[in-house]
């Protein structure tokens, strides 16, 4: 590689909303400078120029949901020196991971009148559960900070900076009082990956989860809080089943509820 | 201990207006004041201009993993704790450390002097000032000292306000910490809420001449005996106790005990006994570095013995499990803080308690591994 070369940046789209990968264009004061330094070679939300392949840097969005994506996403891991994975649905399946834990052919044929024309997989799945990712950014959607420092350390050659203690620690560092200890409110804070920055119990309300599990997670001593809080067996499975349903921990624990399993609390 | 000299104690009484006349002051003289008020649904530190900022009639119900504010109290100080201490100023959440600047002579290093800011904190718990003390011996040692702490702790004016009642969380009367402090404070008000007044105890030359030049008036002894009792009533009312007796010895042959994982089961390993501990002072170096690679910077954040970064060394993670992290910080607090410091971790004031989401007691928890000694 030539060294006046700019690395080339290409951004990919798979069963998502776009929010994600429009975290970039929100970069608003940052663009010029990422434009400066990188090569824009594959952004359908911002040019419709696309620069041949190889790609030195590929941010994917998006689950696996199709045999046809099934398929590209490894051409695009080919193509790709760095494949980083953004947002819950590349991550963890995303939203439309619901499907996973149902039939899938009977949502086919209750929601489209010509069932026969729909190809799609039994599960939405993660891009790591298909092809080799070297880092994954967290968010549902992802923090635009974090997306700037996931790109600045991948241009410096290093690690991300993106801690993975709970929301909690955040709550803490910006003074924000506690939802669940004040006011009894159910909060997934202490089972979520941080990097929001503790955007919704500074709004009075409980965390929703949507980073997903941080490391060390301890989901059911948490559900058995939120039983203990009046929070009905449907309402925690579904706490769990949010837009990281199909993470290994948050899984488990919406099926461990589903089974009437849990711990007491003292 | 910032201050100087220590003079004879002196007492005075203190009106309201006065105590509003004692915080113009202090503004005057360039200080920023610190102190209790209402926010967010509880009792939480911020700047107070007047006793109007102060949360009068407030007070909070606290239990293992419950805090609630009521509004059906007397006085200005009638809370328990605020959900913060002093540490989110003297030792904040984020502190910048310096900067670097790339051009076309190579990099530079650009120090971040220490903060000039002037605190005064008005109405700190005695608990919270002995944790101030705990803190200095931690920041303040040489050869090893914070600059950054240094200058903040250096330039603090400190008030305590006298604890005339305990909480079900509270156990200072344990830890030797509270309910009264007798030293350490530039000023100490108890508080006499059915008639508007305080006894102010003078602590510092610089306390003296900041009332002197309010113009007080000496309180009369009864006054000073009266505070005295209600200091004593609320080390009557201590929810919580802690037996200290060879404590820390019992507690370093626990390392192998079942309570461990037991305990983990609870655990969500979430931090925040850590971050609202006014003692806790462990903290993670971020660096930054803008796009273009010509900028970067370098800042401490708090970060705590329950996250797995703060054990990882080359080769991995040294504390995988939750129970080896509550182990660390509960044996770090009660018994290896000793060895390190010549004191304890814990000053009783019960946050680690109220502020764990699924209340795990550290009273109860060192009790039970004492027993299992």
């Amino acid at each position: 590689m030539s060294k006046t070369r700019k690395p080339k940046l290409a951004v990919w789209k798979f069963a998502s909303c776009d929010g994600c990968q429009l975290s970039l264009l929100d970069c608003e004061d940052e663009l010029l400078t990422v434009a400066s330094i990188l090569e824009i070679a594959n952004f359908a939300e911002a040019t419709r120029t696309v620069l041949k392949g190889p790609y030195d840097l590929s941010l994917v969005e998006g689950s696996i949901t199709t045999p046809h994506d099934a398929e590209r996403i490894h051409q695009i891991r080919r193509m790709s020196k760095h494949l980083v994975t953004i947002g819950a649905c590349a991550n963890a399946g995303g939203i439309q991971a619901l499907r996973n834990f149902r039939d899938v052919n009977e949502f086919i044929s209750a929601v489209y009148a010509s069932p026969e024309f729909i190809s799609t997989l039994a599960k939405s799945t993660p891009i790591s559960d298909h092809v080799h990712v070297d880092f994954e950014l967290r968010g549902c959607p992802i923090d635009k900070k974090q997306l700037l420092e996931v790109v600045q350390a991948f241009l410096q050659g290093r690690k991300p900076r993106t801690p993975a203690h709970s929301v909690c620690v955040e709550c803490k560092l910006r003074g924000t009082v506690c939802v669940m200890v004040s006011k009894g409110m159910p909060c997934l804070g202490p089972v979520t990956y941080a990097g929001c920055g503790a955007l919704c119990p500074s709004y009075h309300r409980g965390c929703f989860g949507c980073f997903g599990p941080k490391e060390t997670v301890n989901t059911a001593s948490l559900a058995a809080w939120l039983a203990s809080h009046g929070v009905s067996r449907i309402d925690r499975v579904d706490a769990f089943r949010g837009f990281s349903a199909w993470s290994d921990a948050f899984r488990k624990e919406s099926e461990a509820q589903e089974r009437g399993e849990g711990v007491e609390h003292a | 201990m910032s201050a100087g000299t220590t003079t004879a104690p002196t007492y005075r009484t203190l009106t309201v207006p006065q105590l509003d006349q004692l915080l113009s002051a202090l503004c005057k003289e360039g200080y920023l004041t610190i102190g209790p008020t209402v926010g967010d649904a509880a009792i939480v530190y911020d700047e107070i201009r007047s006793t109007k900022d102060l949360p009068r009639g407030y007070t909070d119900e606290q239990e293992a993993g419950s805090y609630r504010l009521r509004e059906n109290a007397q006085g200005y100080f009638a809370y328990i704790t605020p959900v913060q201490s002093a540490k989110q100023y003297l030792h904040p959440p984020r502190q910048h450390l310096w900067e670097a600047v790339k051009d076309s002579e190579g990099f530079h290093i650009l120090p971040d002097p220490p903060a000039n800011t002037r605190y005064a904190f008005v109405g700190l718990r005695p608990c919270e000032l002995r944790a101030i003390e705990i803190q200095d011996r931690v920041f303040l040692t040489e050869p090893f000292v914070a600059q950054h702490y240094k200058a903040l702790r250096q330039a603090a004016f400190l008030i305590v306000a006298q604890c005339t009642r305990a909480g079900a969380t509270c156990f200072c009367q344990s830890m030797g910490t509270g309910p009264a402090a007798r030293g350490g404070f530039d000023l100490a008000l108890t508080e006499f809420p059915e008639e508007a007044t305080f006894l102010l105890e003078i602590g510092t030359p610089r306390g003296q001449a900041i009332v002197d030049a309010i113009g007080c008036a000496e309180a009369p002894e009864e006054m000073v005996e009266q505070a005295r009792a209600r200091q004593s009533q609320a080390a009557l009312q201590m929810g919580r106790r802690l037996d200290t007796e060879e404590l820390p010895k019992q507690l370093g042959s626990s390392y192998s005990s079942g309570r461990w994982e037991q305990i983990a089961r609870r655990c969500l390993s979430c931090g925040n006994c850590t971050m609202v501990c006014p003692t806790c002072f462990c903290t993670n170096v971020e660096d930054t570095a803008s796009l273009t690679g010509d900028h970067a910077g370098r800042w401490q954040r708090w970060d705590s013995c329950f996250t797995s970064e703060l054990s990882y060394i080359h080769g991995g993670v040294v504390r995988k499990s939750t129970a080896s992290r509550y182990r660390q910080w509960l044996l770090h607090k009660l018994c290896t803080w000793h060895e390190q410091f010549g004191e304890s971790g814990c000053v009783g004031c019960g946050r680690c308690i109220t502020w764990c989401p699924v209340g795990i007691d550290i009273t109860e928890e060192a009790q039970a591994l004492r027993q299992a000694h």
